[in-house]
């Protein structure tokens, strides 16, 4: 079967949530079901990096709710160290617990107002029993200089704190129970660039020398070059396209993959043609392919049949029934 | 007193201009904004061209929003402190102006495009309503010419099957759709001058292709001129013909985008470059931490504690903007 180094295995993951019917609690027409994940595949080895892209409403979030255990898939299963996530207990479920650490897209809401960064960094410590009540302010020092914050900060709140200072001290509690996991939501968005540049740079040092495995949830194809070794793009619900992230970005098979790369900001070029159109509802998707209504490549097998992820070049899948490759990228 | 705040008709007032060309349609000159002690612009100067678009860029703390409504009379005086001139081609400076003069302006010479749309309309009215409001009452259309234009304004952003859509509510849209109609209530004035405040910042970037290019092409097409307020320095080189570079309330660097980013003389704007990712990125050189401090009594150049290259004379002295190599540049020890 596989190797034991897979950190995390999605085998074929749906969720899919009940929506009611069209028209009201009291119409009469077929149940609707919203597919957020539809057919989800994907596995992380320890040490490695892997970046899911995609616009929002294509199911990232959902993907790593599965991941962390908050949201149960409604078929397929999604595995931790070969075991159900849902159904980890006991010794299983503490160790889950420690090693798969989260930076939520929202640090300053993710951390308590009212807690010192102090308690904030140590509670990771204190909940796992991981260090002797006297060791407890140096670790959290060493943890804050890690992140590059003085320890003399660890008296403070998180309202005195900058943005770019909050996410590092949400990122030295995600460290605190040494993770082999990383799962980070966008945790570089809406920052300013020069911080945004900071906060990479130590993300990168981290995973390389701390050998922690990250999965890195971000829409910014740049931080996903990065950042990480290997990408995944998804689309509605499903992986489109994944491989090693310098071979999908230098020439992508997937006209969404594609489409991304052309619509992001490149200097003194000019505005790519834009994709038309925007994400459509996952709620009763049409047959076939669910990117053909905004694919300039669709053609009419497009519309009929739904292609599946397949691999269609060494190292690399992509679910499309005319994929780009052997076209020069960028063009 | 009233000001003279009409399209202009009469003869433009004298604007000390490098630029021997046509009067440009906006001029900012030694603009300063202070709030209580703290000098939150510190004489910013521009001008912008009739049908130009420029690009203030900075991190967030810079004054870029804040010049931006300034420039729409939502900072006016006594709220805040404001000196130096700014003015619209033919008007007199604005500066000086109140509510009531600005009442003739806002909405019909200068618009604007705010960041987060799904905030910025209200919720309690139907985009119809919201759409014709401008209409009805700046331009005096009465209720049915004022749904037809409406119309017409929505199909020109882009938004299909426009009659319905003036019936729905903002949460009934997506965030794009949302910014489209923004950008049509904006336009439909017709202004001279359209202030964009980070327009995609909330959207998804195949949507922010989208908008950017609408803003672009529907301004250009009414020969507006236009003022985004931007991070995103790739997307600045491509949307703007002119960027001014901002730290703390100072203009550290302004000029056309080609020049200004091909060959960046100043420190921050080279920092800032730097921290742009690129597919090709490999190794990112950060700009070290640190925060603009807005103190009045500041006398030398905001970004020097963070500069690598900042003398003793950068603490004390302020660099004065000066034409360097195609551009303005206030630097006393610019980069090679």
């Amino acid at each position: 079967m596989s190797m034991p180094s897979e950190l995390f295995r999605l085998l074929d993951v749906e969720k899919a949530y009940d929506v009611g019917r069209k028209g009201g609690l009291f119409a009469s027409g077929p149940r609707r079901r919203l597919a957020a994940l539809d057919g989800v595949r994907l596995s992380l080895k320890a040490g490695e990096s892997v970046a899911i892209v995609g616009e929002s409403g294509s199911g990232k979030t959902t993907l790593l709710r599965v991941l962390l255990g908050l949201t149960s898939p409604s078929d397929g299963r999604a595995l931790y160290r070969e075991k159900d996530i849902t159904l980890l207990q006991g010794e299983d479920r503490d160790r889950f617990c420690r090693e798969v650490a989260m930076i939520y897209q929202d640090a300053r809401g993710s951390l308590n107002p009212r807690m010192s960064i102090l308690d904030l960094v140590a509670e990771p410590l204190d909940h796992h029993g991981l260090c002797k009540p006297s060791e407890r302010r140096d670790r959290v020092a060493a943890l804050l200089s890690r992140v590059g914050l003085p320890p003399e900060m660890m008296e403070r709140y998180t309202s005195a704190l900058s943005g770019g200072q909050v996410r590092r001290v949400a990122i030295a509690r995600a460290l605190a129970s040494s993770p082999a996991v990383l799962v980070a939501d966008e945790a570089v968005s809406g920052l300013d660039v020069s911080t945004q540049a900071q906060l990479l740079k130590l993300l990168r040092d981290l995973q390389r020398e701390m050998g922690v495995s990250l999965l890195f949830i971000t829409h910014d194809l740049g931080v996903a070059a990065y950042l990480c070794e290997r990408i995944a793009v998804m689309y509605l619900g499903r992986i489109v396209e994944t491989g090693l992230t310098k071979d999908v970005l230098s020439a992508p098979a997937h006209p969404y993959t594609r489409a991304l790369l052309n619509a992001a900001p490149k200097f003194f070029e000019p505005i790519a043609e834009p994709l038309g159109g925007e994400i459509p509802s996952p709620i009763d998707l049409p047959p076939g392919c669910r990117f053909a209504g905004r694919c300039p490549e669709a053609r009419d097998d497009c519309r009929a049949s739904d292609p599946e992820l397949v691999a269609g070049a060494p190292n690399r899948e992509f679910a499309c029934l005319h994929p780009l490759i052997g076209e020069p990228a960028f063009a | 007193m009233a000001l003279a705040l009409a399209r202009p008709a009469s003869a433009p007032p004298e604007t000390p201009s490098s630029t021997p060309a046509p009067a440009p349609l906006l001029t900012v000159e030694r603009l300063s904004l202070s709030r209580g002690e703290k000098l939150i612009l510190d004489e910013v100067s521009f001008t912008l061209k009739r049908g130009a678009t420029l690009g203030l860029v900075g991190e967030s703390g810079a004054g870029k929003s804040t010049i931006a409504l300034a420039l729409i009379g939502l900072l006016q005086k006594p709220q805040v402190g404001l000196e130096g001139t700014m003015a619209l081609d033919g008007s007199a400076n604005l500066v000086d102006a109140t509510e009531k003069d600005w009442l003739k302006l806002r909405g019909r010479r200068v618009s604007m495009i705010f960041q987060d749309a799904s905030s910025a309309l209200n919720p309690c009215f139907t985009v119809g309503s919201q759409l014709t409001s401008p209409l009805r009452r700046l331009l005096g259309m009465g209720a049915k010419e004022a749904r037809g234009r409406a119309i017409d304004l929505l199909e020109s952003v882009g938004l299909n099957d426009a009659a319905s859509r003036l019936d729905a509510y903002p949460h009934q849209l997506s965030g794009g759709m949302q910014q489209r109609v923004m950008i049509a209530i904006a336009l439909a004035t017709n202004p001279e001058l359209l202030l964009a405040d980070e327009p995609t910042s909330a959207l998804d970037v195949t949507i922010q292709a989208q908008i950017v290019r609408l803003i672009l092409d529907e301004t250009r097409k009414r020969g507006a001129s236009c003022i985004f307020v931007l991070h995103d320095l790739a997307l600045a080189s491509q949307a703007c013909d002119e960027i001014v570079v901002l730290y703390g309330g100072q203009v550290m660097e302004a000029g056309p985008s080609d020049v200004l980013l091909a060959e960046p003389l100043h420190p921050y704007t080279r920092g800032l470059k730097a921290c742009v990712l690129e597919l090709d990125t490999d190794e990112l050189v950060p700009l070290p931490s640190g925060a603009p401090s807005f103190a009045s009594k500041t006398p030398g150049c905001r970004f020097a504690p963070r500069c690598g290259n900042a003398l003793p004379k950068c603490v004390d002295e302020k660099p004065p903007l000066e034409t360097v190599r195609g551009r303005k540049l206030a630097c006393w020890n610019p980069a090679a």
